[in-house]
């Protein structure tokens, strides 16, 4: 039988040749795929169609991937995604403003204070309000706290992928210090509902000064072991060396944002060049690589951590006393104490979390430099309680697109530390 | 020093009787459950020692320090589904563990385990009135018999793979085969340069020329080279971190052995451990003297298995270290330092040794023998990376007209 392969063209001399075009990209349906599985291999025809995923323990999650190989050489791919989608944009559309923040966060679960701050700030965008100085410096403080979290859970899946076992809990391990902090400051270690339209849910706890000043001293030295242990290990130094190269006119061409983009040398971070909170007021340098290839985007994943450490410490210098959140009627629901002595404020209360405020009509697009890339909220309001249409563009899923382009040419162990280089989460890439 | 070098077992030089195979026997018995036991603490062993290396504090739970973990993971391996996938060769299927296993259990009987290795001890133990070697058999090829049960390991895994019916044990086993075949070539290689110093194939032999302080033994004798070369082919003949491509877990899903559950999979496991352990003690045999070592009080042979279980103890700490601190090698990075490092490394410094050798015996200044043949392995060297270069241009301009992807590198 034959299976439709547009890439592969037949040259029709008997010769029995089979040219293969360029693109890294393989077109062939599943159902093919199957097929050709039945098909009795012709000899001399080494390929061979492997599916990697969506249950492999280096995809992440559950990418998927068809790979044509030829030995260990993946020859085209295919990603398949779609696999944890959950229907969180429509959902969204169900859910008010202020409930909007707990669907969001669970998007990308490892940057989760990312996804409802750029909720929130589309909000308040159509809204037309803005939060207090303590609210957006208390936002600065945590999105860099969750921007470190991140990049460590990348050091830890990275290592794990190319088989450091040591800096998977090496990172795992700063982690849990980060994630305990979250805990006391937003209740909850992931999915924290912290940042909402209007300011934050809470003011910082006692003692959070204190706390994240513990964590910040204890960090460099705990940083330094991945220096120690990986980046001048001459095997970890030839496994990511010249793999996975981009450059900057692919990566523009994917709308490939973030690390990825920075490691090819292009300097664009959405914190300096389109500063939202108070990101204009601190002092922190845009990291870039110079080769694109994987260890560009480790190497800048894990000094970015340091440049947070940075950040965090001129917040916590300088974090502003006041309210934490919008002093509001319309969004911000009444004090607690309130309500036990005025009719009026529980049936505010009551009115805010059953129907919701209503946003003016129209449609706003904000994003934030989330540690994946461009994190963008596109709201569309129709002047309801809900909103119209919210379409969050997730770094992880466009960043998705380069891997076959990534991916072509290379050995199949190339392909897990690409994967792991691109780090997509894939909540975030299916919603 | 030494006087006489056995060529057999002394318990045999005499009337072989009822009690010399019952000694036989008892060797049997006991170096079998030995392993077995070695391998369940060296399970525990890796796991806490790897666990205390990453600030875990691994098994706790069954058994004091977790001793008794390996014992119940086998217990829930022997209690699970043995599945065969429907695609498999069911015969080669079942097969292949025990083609894993049997020389896993092989290799260990050539190697010494105690006896009299002190200043002047001929390595032997006096056992029921009977003079005998505590190790299971002296076969004069004892060292060929490593390499020829190492390469028949190859089988096992290669088979398992093989057989499996799908894709990713396939690759696994298309990495065995090439992986150990071509690390079989450099472990062979650097085991020369000890053959030559020994001067004898048995382990036994080549244990009691190490005897009479650290200088003696092999690993200084034959300059630190054979042994780096031997301790680096044999963690990849094990199969071990860095060098597991074979089971490569974040990229094979276990490689060869994907498909294998219950208590099938358990043997691949036992024979991986079984392997390590054997592995470290054929390095102590070689390179650090076997049971070598200075006597005290008591029974010389007993020294003498202290010495070996000590020093087998630094062997397989080595290997956990490995795992913990080093990131897996490619699959063509593997093939480049085996082929185009190793090999020729160890084929270098045997002719080196070799020429000592024969410096020695006719009483040449070893200055001039080690400068001459320094500098034809040099040229010999600087020739073969002309070479290698010269191929590698070839490649990359053929490659550059195809439009195939393949063999970038």
């Amino acid at each position: 039988m034959t299976v439709a392969d547009p890439t592969i063209i037949d040259l029709g001399d008997d010769s029995g040749v089979r040219r293969r075009t360029g693109s890294p990209v393989l077109r062939l349906s599943e159902a093919d795929a199957a097929a050709l599985a039945d098909v009795p291999a012709e000899a001399g025809d080494q390929r061979m169609v492997i599916n990697m995923g969506p249950q492999h323990p280096s995809t992440h999650g559950v990418l998927r991937l068809m790979l044509e190989m030829e030995g260990e050489t993946v020859l085209r791919c295919k990603p398949i995604v779609g696999y944890l989608h959950t229907g969180m944009e429509k959902t969204g559309e169900q859910l008010s403003y202020l409930q909007g923040p707990t669907n969001v966060t669970r998007m990308d679960y490892a940057s989760p204070l990312f996804n409802e701050l750029v909720f929130s700030l589309a909000t308040e965008a159509l809204l037309e309000i803005e939060a207090p100085p303590r609210a957006v410096w208390i936002r600065m403080l945590m999105c860099e706290l969750n921007r470190m979290s991140s990049h460590l859970l990348f050091q830890a899946t990275n290592g794990l992928d190319l088989g450091a076992v040591s800096a998977m809990i090496y990172g795992w391990r700063l982690r849990e210090d980060m994630l305990r902090l979250f805990e006391k400051i937003t209740g909850l270690r992931m999915n924290h509902n912290y940042i909402r339209p209007g300011g934050v849910a809470a003011d910082l706890p006692d003692g959070w000064r204190d706390d994240t000043l513990r964590l910040l001293d204890s960090f460099p030295d705990k940083l330094d072991e991945f220096d120690q242990l990986l980046t001048g290990q001459p095997i970890w130094r030839e496994r990511l060396q010249g793999v996975g190269v981009l450059n900057t006119a692919e990566c523009l061409a994917l709308g490939v944002t973030g690390p990825l983009l920075r490691s090819t040398g292009y300097d664009w971070d959405l914190r300096r060049d389109q500063p939202y909170l108070a990101y204009d007021e601190v002092d922190f340098d845009v990291l870039v690589g110079s080769y694109g290839d994987c260890f560009d985007r480790y190497a800048i994943r894990l000094n970015e951590i340091r440049e947070s450490m940075r950040i965090v410490r001129q917040i916590l210098e300088r974090m502003p006393a006041g309210d934490y959140r919008i002093q509001d009627k319309k969004v911000t629901p009444p004090p607690r104490a309130r309500i036990d002595e005025s009719m009026e404020a529980l049936i505010h209360h009551f009115k805010i979390f059953t129907e919701g405020f209503k946003v003016p009509e129209g449609e706003v697009y904000v994003a934030v430099e989330s540690p994946r890339g461009e994190l963008g909220c596109y709201m569309v309001s129709d002047g309801g309680p809900h909103p119209y249409r919210m379409h969050i563009r997730g770094p992880s899923f466009v960043n998705l697109q380069c891997l076959p382009h990534l991916m072509a040419g290379g050995l199949l162990a190339d392909g897990v530390a690409i994967i792991s280089s691109v780090d997509p989460i894939m909540g975030d890439v299916d919603r | 020093m030494r006087t006489n070098v056995f060529a057999l077992d002394p318990l045999f030089l005499d009337d072989v009787g009822f009690e010399e195979v019952g000694i036989v026997l008892l060797k049997v018995v006991v170096a079998f459950v030995m392993l077995l036991v070695s391998v369940m603490l060296m399970v525990w062993f890796e796991r806490k020692f790897i666990s205390d290396m990453q600030n875990r504090i691994g098994p706790n739970v069954a058994g004091p320090f977790g001793i008794l973990q390996t014992f119940a993971d086998g217990i829930k391996l022997f209690f699970k589904e043995d599945l065969i996938p429907e695609r498999s060769d069911r015969f080669v299927f079942k097969l292949a563990p025990y083609l894993s296993l049997v020389p896993a259990f092989l290799v260990f009987v050539i190697v010494p385990i105690g006896g009299d290795f002190g200043e002047d001890g001929d390595g032997t133990v006096t056992w029921f009135g009977h003079e005998t070697f505590l190790q299971v058999a002296d076969a004069p090829v004892g060292v060929l018999f490593f390499l020829a049960m190492s390469s028949l390991a190859v089988y096992g895994v290669m088979l398992a793979g093989w057989s499996s019916g799908s894709k990713y044990p396939l690759l696994g086993s298309v990495r065995a085969s090439a992986q150990m075949v071509s690390y079989e070539a450099a472990l062979g290689l650097s085991l020369a340069a000890v053959i030559l110093k020994t001067g004898s194939l048995s382990s036994h032999d080549i244990a009691l020329a190490q005897t009479g302080g650290i200088v003696n033994w092999n690993v200084l004798a034959t300059g630190i080279v054979p042994f780096v070369i031997f301790l680096i082919a044999g963690t990849a003949e094990l199969n071990r971190p860095p060098f597991d491509l074979v089971e490569a877990e974040q990229e094979l899903v276990g490689g060869f052995h994907t498909e294998y559950s219950s208590l099938r999979f358990a043997l691949f496991f036992l024979a991986e451990f079984m392997n390590t352990v054997t592995m470290s003690a054929i390095i102590v045999t070689l390179f650090f003297g076997g049971p070598a070592g200075p006597t005290y009080a008591g029974p010389a042979w007993l020294w003498g298995m202290f010495w070996f279980m000590l020093k087998l103890l630094v062997f397989l700490g080595v290997f956990v270290w490995f795992r913990a601190t080093l990131p897996r090698l490619r699959y063509d990075q593997l093939m480049d330092l085996g082929w185009k490092i190793l090999i020729p490394l160890s084929l270098g410094w045997f002719l080196f040794v070799a020429a000592l050798e024969i410096g020695d015996n006719r009483g040449w200044s070893r200055v001039v023998v080690a400068i001459v043949s320094g500098a034809a392995l040099a040229l010999g060297a600087l020739l073969m990376s002309a070479a290698i270069s010269a191929s590698r241009r070839q490649r990359l301009d053929e490659q550059a007209e195809s439009d195939s992807p393949v063999g970038a590198r």
